[in-house]
């Protein structure tokens, strides 16, 4: 997280939000997570300029153009890759990844591995609705197995995608679940992830009201998860293992060293990095 | 899911007063979020009426400020709910594309109704005067809010029991 800069009158979330008029369907979770986002950088007091959003393809993906912030709106599943260089070419920004749950674990589930596992100081949000809506409603790698429609008849069949277990298998140093219908609380948490070093991975559940409608009962299911967070990836791994899915609250909080950002011991500078192939 | 109850009544009339401007400005906000919403999918007059409603909760807010003789908005702050959002708030899940202004209104007369149940409990909670009064005063403001917005609803049509019918539907799933 870049330093924060509080010498003018204090940001507030409107501040963080562009002038475009998001185009979800009315209701979308993705709403309440633009809200959250804007509402964490506002409690940070991070400057817009310093901060850069990049996705993916998807709903959740259009979260850029709704910020005020530096925004990459770039290839399916690709977020990570490019925030990832963004971070690495300018430590000084602070760096959020949105994605969902089929262009982060499907067509990015790749990338996600090796992102918890480098550490890079970045934070990832899925919104998760177990479903691709802005394709109109296939099944995605968190799609519950009998989940019966006309692209998926009597369901795939195929075990859903544990994506908090293998965060903390592959190495995520802060891993937590929120709720878009938890507004503030998702807001809290986001702080939490972006204040955290390293990678940072919030799984937030968005429900997708036009494919998924039935999800609208989320917000009488989910609860806050009775455990403080733990620094043991092992058990936090059995915990998110055995819960119903629907424990809000962060789960884990690592203190692994992230990856070295900027010039590194010798390799500083372009010049130096010559000397190294001179003949 | 807003939940009226209050987690403890404020304190001071300060923390109070904070509390219900925070509660305006989310409501407020929320309005616009959804005008925004019916306005992309040219939903001209439930449009028209969400942004009515924000600009009558920011009212509130200013008003808030001005009793309060706050020269600039409060620092935000972490204020808490019962629920997971002020009693005003409408939950984001609850419109659709195709609603009406009579749906808009049952959302809004909830949500009035909801904010008059939570000043009269601080009210019934509080052990400082000044806070006492000032719950009790904005409570009969929420009751005449209640009370508008039942007359404005006498002036709407109510919803067909078709009103979501869409002849071309955004789903193929079912």
């Amino acid at each position: 997280m870049n330093e924060a800069v509080t010498a003018c009158a204090p940001l507030t979330a409107q501040n963080y939000k562009s002038g475009y008029k998001p185009i979800w369907c009315p209701g979308c979770g993705d709403y309440s997570v633009l809200s959250s986002i804007t509402k964490a950088l506002a409690a940070l007091q991070l400057r817009p300029e310093n901060v850069a959003v990049v996705s993916g393809i998807g709903c959740s993906s259009r979260i850029p153009a709704y910020t005020a912030c530096y925004g990459f709106h770039g290839v399916h599943g690709r977020s990570l890759a490019a925030a990832t260089g963004l971070k690495v070419a300018r430590p000084d920004l602070t760096v959020l990844v949105a994605s969902g749950d089929g262009d982060g674990y499907s067509i990015g589930g790749n990338h996600f591995l090796h992102a918890c596992r480098r550490n890079v100081d970045l934070t990832y949000i899925v919104m998760d609705n177990h479903v691709y809506g802005m394709t109109k409603g296939q099944p995605s790698p968190t799609t519950e197995p009998d989940w019966d429609s006309k692209l998926s008849p009597g369901g795939t069949g195929v075990r859903s995608f544990h994506p908090l277990v293998l965060a903390l298998a592959a190495g995520a140093n802060f891993v937590a679940r929120a709720f878009s219908g938890d507004p503030n609380g998702t807001a809290d948490i986001l702080a939490q992830a972006i204040r955290h070093p390293g990678f940072s991975f919030v799984e937030i559940l968005s429900p997708c009201v036009t494919f998924r409608p039935e999800q609208k009962g989320w917000k009488e299911q989910v609860h806050p998860t009775p455990l403080e967070p733990t620094d043991d990836p092992g058990r936090a791994a059995r915990r998110v293992m055995t819960d119903d899915g629907l424990n809000i609250g962060v789960l884990y909080t690592g203190d692994r060293t992230p990856y070295p950002l900027g010039p590194r011991g010798a390799r500083g500078s372009i010049e130096n990095m010559e000397a190294e192939f001179a003949l | 899911m807003s939940n009226p109850k209050t987690k403890q009544a404020p304190r001071t009339l300060d923390e109070f007063m904070v509390k219900a401007y925070e509660m305006e400005i989310e409501a407020s906000q929320r309005y616009a979020d959804f005008a925004d919403a019916m306005e992309t999918h040219n939903n001209r007059e439930v449009t028209e009426l969400f942004r009515k409603m924000s600009k009558i909760e920011g009212l509130h807010a200013t008003q808030i400020m001005a009793e309060m003789g706050w020269t600039a908005p409060p620092a935000p702050s972490k204020v808490s709910w019962e629920g997971f959002e002020g009693p005003e708030t409408i939950a984001m899940d609850e419109v659709h594309y195709l609603m009406q202004p009579w749906h808009a209104l049952t959302l809004a007369l909830a949500g009035e109704e909801r904010a008059e149940r939570f000043f009269a409990q601080i009210a019934e909670e509080a052990t400082v005067e000044s806070v006492r009064k000032a719950a009790l005063e904005l409570q009969a403001e929420e009751r005449e809010h209640v009370e508008l917005i039942r007359q404005w609803m006498e002036k709407v049509p109510k919803p067909d029991q078709d009103w979501a019918h869409d002849p071309d539907p955004p789903r193929y799933t079912d």
